[in-house]
């Protein structure tokens, strides 16, 4: 039987006792793994153990896709009506509410990211997810088209099946939630597997799974590392679909996968280098505040950051110096610190890459205006808000994706230099505008080649607003009814009543 | 101070108290009618006075207006988001399920219909009717339209704002769900009519609105008579759109009042003549058992009841044979809605009841022949009619043209698919109906061929909550249910933004 994790918060942001399933949710309960084996569960913000969970491997994922095929044969897919799909997912959004704070507690240790703002805004969101699909589940139509009047021609938007999911640990609980609600709604069965760095609050909502009621194999949690179970199910035999969010590498890798296995669906939502462009015009105070949020939240650990920020030349002073003295007021602490706003990256693997590229953009000439250090202890994860200048556009910190709070800070011209400038690049996630004239405001937006595009905001989400992206950042939608699409095959129906062969 | 309406039931099926307020809920309160008159509620089953609740005038239309009006300029409206307003709607369904069966009770009270269709129907689909639209709050989308690269056009599906509502008595309390659920998810505020025959179940909701949270004006609910709130209401020179179901009749004095004060947009749900029909082909026995729920169910009380059942030839012995046992059936297990076994209840009022009995003299006095039924039930108390099929009917009889809304099933022979579909079409209603047959080329064909909003195939008034409803010609436009209700409570904008052209 597999251990229950039990954790005592005596913090200054949250005190309570939260309890956390550690072994493999599958077929409705949680058992231990296959081989028995474990993974060690650290704390960003100290690189100590929290936990051991248990270690899926190919082997629970063959079991639960039979779990997951079995449930989708006999009381999920089509054989329950939408409104009953619906209503468990209210349910467990509902629940979560009520755990609320114990689930942000539980990703901020598991995460690093400040609890305010998990509390705050994270958990919320997620739970805002699985209720906006949860009321998607009844209202899945096809369409009935008008060919001539001796045939009937519809379609049915039909469940496709067993579907594979692969989440990242940058926001473990918002992951899951926009992963898990379309899917589900449209009536498919799931095997999910959170990240092998966080897979904490996942575990605690599969409790909550249990309790709403959900048929045993309708969700599946299987934790594992990516070239185990990750690889598993994406050349599955079994598994109709996939989706993952993560690095573009092994976005290559799962499509790499489908091809050589069973052609499976396939979305992709990868990296990002995301332009954020600052006009003359642009209220500045406003656009410092928004590029702070575009590239420090989260550590800058989000995939649509917007890490290289564009300034037009007559307000390049201003804005670099305001943006400067804005980032460097940022406190950098433990999640559960009372001020904190920027918190560990999450793992010292990670940190050395981002220490990697600052160490880059020194070497290729780039200037350091701001940080470009770690922050306390030396060993530590805690790394200082960095703000490079002076670069060329070969440059891997302008290239690359860093995954860091390290910022570029460019100045251009005119217009259409910096359009080209925005869109050379492999990647297309998002991007943003700063001005007030509402010409240029859409004229730059519209020429942006990138999934989302705000004007006059940053890392602006929302349930109903599809995200993806173009290039190299990806193929098809999450949130929105245009997730939906990607979680539903579409099958033609001729029913001819009139027509006779001769 | 208005007075709550308590009674203490114990019967086989139900026991508890049974509980409404009786005044008008406006801005989020319960208040007396400005001109204090009040209208006697009447139980059907007993013909007895259950409870006086207030009468709405013109002067309580106007500050129920007013009220909305407040409300959807600073808490409704697009001042809120749609989650919002979802999970008020989701909060009301919670509510109202908690406390499902007295509303059941109090519905079995006030229309005389069976325990099993008030539980077991009535409250089964308000609640999912509630839930859907509360679904549908936050997925209201606009389009964007290619022109060309100078130009961002798009729509916007804005809510109208105050939106007036009048619901029937034969469903009361799905009706207002029906109304109340599509309005308030796009973003209007409302001012509902209940039926003045059945006020209590929409009142006893209007207490659940206040513990939901809505702000105050969000939802009016005031009972009244047609003539004086209803008519108020369809006057009104602030409430931007109406949505009535209830009579042909009626519906048109609202259209014309629309017309002749401020052309606010208007959804009709009327009446309906809906043709039954059923070929040589048809599986006998399913074909008879709907037919008899198209026909006794809510003792005939329904504007999709398919009173005109059409029978080819080749069956019509047998099926009028079989379907005549099941009204005899039907029959035996009439009464009271809270005995064991109840299913077919009374009229909902004295003045229905002389109605029914009026058309069911007509078709005796033009020729019609009197199969089964065509009498008052041997209960003496309360408004019970039995279930009637009249046979050997012709087209320019009454009963065949006329919608009765009450258990009396006009019987003709047909002989031809053309013949049918010409007869059935021989209606100015268009609302519903049904066609029988095992060919499923046959089923698509004449369903394409019948006028009407709504075709049943090998079944009949299965109504879903998220499938359109509504009708064609003179049973009205406009439709509910759905994702098409939301059409129908919002209005278009279209939005063309120039990016760049100068001229």
């Amino acid at each position: 039987m597999p251990a229950i994790f039990s954790h005592r918060f005596d913090t200054p942001l949250y005190t309570g006792n939260v309890y956390v399933q550690t072994g493999l949710f599958i077929n409705g309960a949680f058992v231990d793994a296959s081989s028995r084996t474990t993974i060690d569960i650290f704390n960003p913000s100290t690189g100590k153990v929290i936990t051991q969970v248990s270690e899926g491997t190919a082997k629970d994922i063959d079991l639960a896709v039979a779990a997951a095929r079995n449930a989708f044969n006999t009381t999920w897919g089509l054989k329950v009506p939408g409104s009953a799909r619906g209503q468990l997912l209210y349910k467990l959004a509902t629940l979560m509410e009520e755990s609320l704070e114990e689930l942000a507690a539980i990703e901020a240790l598991d995460n690093g990211t400040a609890f305010g703002v998990v509390k705050g805004w994270v958990v919320p969101f997620s739970i805002g997810l699985i209720k906006y699909y949860a009321g998607w589940a009844d209202k899945i139509s096809g369409q009935v088209i008008e060919t001539d009047e001796g045939r009937l021609t519809y379609t049915r938007h039909e469940p496709i099946g067993v579907v594979g999911q692969i989440i990242p640990w940058n926001a473990p609980l918002l992951m899951f939630a926009m992963k898990i609600a379309p899917a589900l709604a449209a009536g498919n069965t799931v095997v999910i597997k959170p990240s092998e760095l966080t897979p904490l609050s996942a575990l605690r909502v599969c409790s909550l799974v249990q309790e709403a009621g959900f048929p045993p194999g309708v969700l599946n949690v299987v934790v594992g590392y990516g070239n185990t179970v990750g690889s598993a199910l994406s050349s599955h035999m079994n598994i109709d679909k996939i989706s993952f969010t993560g690095s573009t590498l092994t976005g290559r890798k799962i499509m790499e996968a489908a091809s050589k296995s069973n052609l499976k669906n396939i979305t992709l939502e990868l990296g990002g280098k995301s332009p954020n462009i600052i006009f003359n015009d642009a209220d500045v105070d406003q656009a410092v505040s928004w590029a702070c949020h575009g590239i420090f939240f989260a550590q800058g650990q989000i995939c649509f950051a917007g890490s290289r920020i564009y300034v037009q030349s007559g307000i390049y002073d201003e804005f670099l110096a305001k943006f400067t003295i804005r980032s460097k007021a940022h406190k950098i602490g433990d999640p559960f610190g009372v001020d904190s706003y920027q918190g560990p990256q999450i793992s010292s693997t990670q940190t050395e890459r981002v220490m990697g590229y600052i160490k880059s953009g020194v070497d290729q000439g780039a200037k350091v205006h701001l940080g470009g250090q770690r922050h306390g202890d030396q060993d530590g994860n805690f790394i200082t808000p960095t703000i490079f200048t002076d670069t060329r556009p070969d440059m891997k910190i302008v290239q690359e994706e860093i995954f860091g709070p390290v910022s570029v800070v460019i100045k251009f011209e005119d217009q259409e230099d910096v359009i080209q400038q925005a869109n050379d690049t492999i990647y297309g996630l998002a991007a943003a505008v700063f001005t007030q004239d509402i010409s240029q405001a859409f004229e730059v937006g519209h020429a942006l080649k990138a999934g989302t595009v705000w004007v006059n905001c940053y890392n602006e989400v929302h349930a109903a607003v599809p995200f993806g992206g173009f290039k190299q950042s990806g193929i098809g939608r999450e949130y929105g009814s245009y997730a939906l699409e990607h979680y539903v095959n579409v099958k033609a129906m001729h029913i001819n009543i009139k027509h006779k062969m001769g | 101070m208005p007075e709550t309406f308590k009674v203490e039931l114990d019967t086989p099926i139900y026991k508890g108290s049974v509980s409404c307020n009786t005044g008008l809920f406006i801005n989020g309160k319960f208040v007396d009618a400005v001109e204090g008159g009040t209208i006697d509620v009447i139980n059907p089953s007993t013909g007895k006075l259950l409870t006086k609740v207030a009468a709405a005038t013109s002067k309580d239309v106007d500050i129920a207006v007013e009220a909305a009006k407040k409300a959807y300029k600073t808490s409704w409206g697009l001042k809120v988001s749609g989650a919002q307003r979802g999970e008020l709607l989701m909060k009301l369904a919670t509510l109202l399920e908690a406390n499902i069966d007295e509303f059941a009770a109090l519905e079995c009270l006030n229309v005389g219909k069976p325990w099993s269709e008030s539980k077991g129907f009535d409250m089964k689909l308000t609640l999912q009717t509630l839930k859907y639209y509360a679904g549908w709050a936050d997925k209201v989308h606009g389009k964007t339209i290619e022109t060309n690269e100078q130009k961002l056009a798009y729509t916007r599906h804005e809510p109208y704002g105050v939106v007036g509502q009048i619901v029937p008595w034969n469903y009361p309390l799905t009706m207002v769900s029906w109304k109340i659920g599509p309005a308030l998810a796009t973003g209007n505020v409302v001012v509902l009519k209940p039926s003045e025959i059945t006020p209590l179940t929409a009142l006893k909701l209007a207490g659940l609105v206040q513990e939901a949270g809505f702000p105050p004006g969000v939802v009016n609910i005031i009972p009244g008579y047609g003539a004086t709130a209803g008519a108020a209401m369809s006057l009104h020179p602030d409430i931007r759109k109406i949505a009535f179901t209830g009579s042909t009749l009626t519906g048109r004095k609202i259209q014309e009042a629309s017309a002749k004060s401020n052309l606010k947009v208007v959804t009709l749900e009327l009446g309906g003549k809906s043709p039954n029909i059923i070929f040589n082909d048809a599986d006998l026995e399913q074909a008879v058992k709907w037919t008899a729920i198209g026909i006794f169910s809510n003792s005939g009380q329904v504007c999709t009841a398919g009173s005109r059942i059409f029978v080819q030839e080749g069956i019509y012995d047998a099926f009028i044979k079989a379907f005549s046992e099941a009204a005899a059936g039907v029959n035996t297990k009439t009464g009271d809605p809270f005995a064991e076994g109840t299913i077919h209840g009374p009229v909902v009022s004295q003045t229905q009841f002389d109605r029914v009995m009026g058309y069911i003299d007509a078709a005796k006095a033009e020729g019609a022949t009197t199969f089964i039924g065509g009498e008052r039930h041997s209960l003496t108390e309360g408004f019970f009619v039995k279930p009637t099929i009249f046979t050997d009917c012709t087209p320019d009889m009454k009963i065949v043209q006329e919608e009765v809304f009450g258990p009396v099933a006009a019987v003709v022979k047909f002989k031809t698919e053309d013949e049918v579909i010409e007869m059935a079409n021989d209606s100015n209603y268009g609302l519903a109906c049904a066609v029988f047959t095992e060919n499923v080329s046959r089923a698509i064909r004449v369903s394409n061929a019948l006028e009407a909003g709504m075709a049943w195939v090998n079944c009949n008034v299965t109504t879903e909550y998220n499938v359109p409803f509504g009708g064609y010609k003179q049973s009205g436009y406009g439709r509910e249910l759905g994702a098409y209700a939301i059409d129908t409570y919002t209005q278009v904008k279209a939005v063309h933004i120039n990016v760049g052209l100068r001229i």
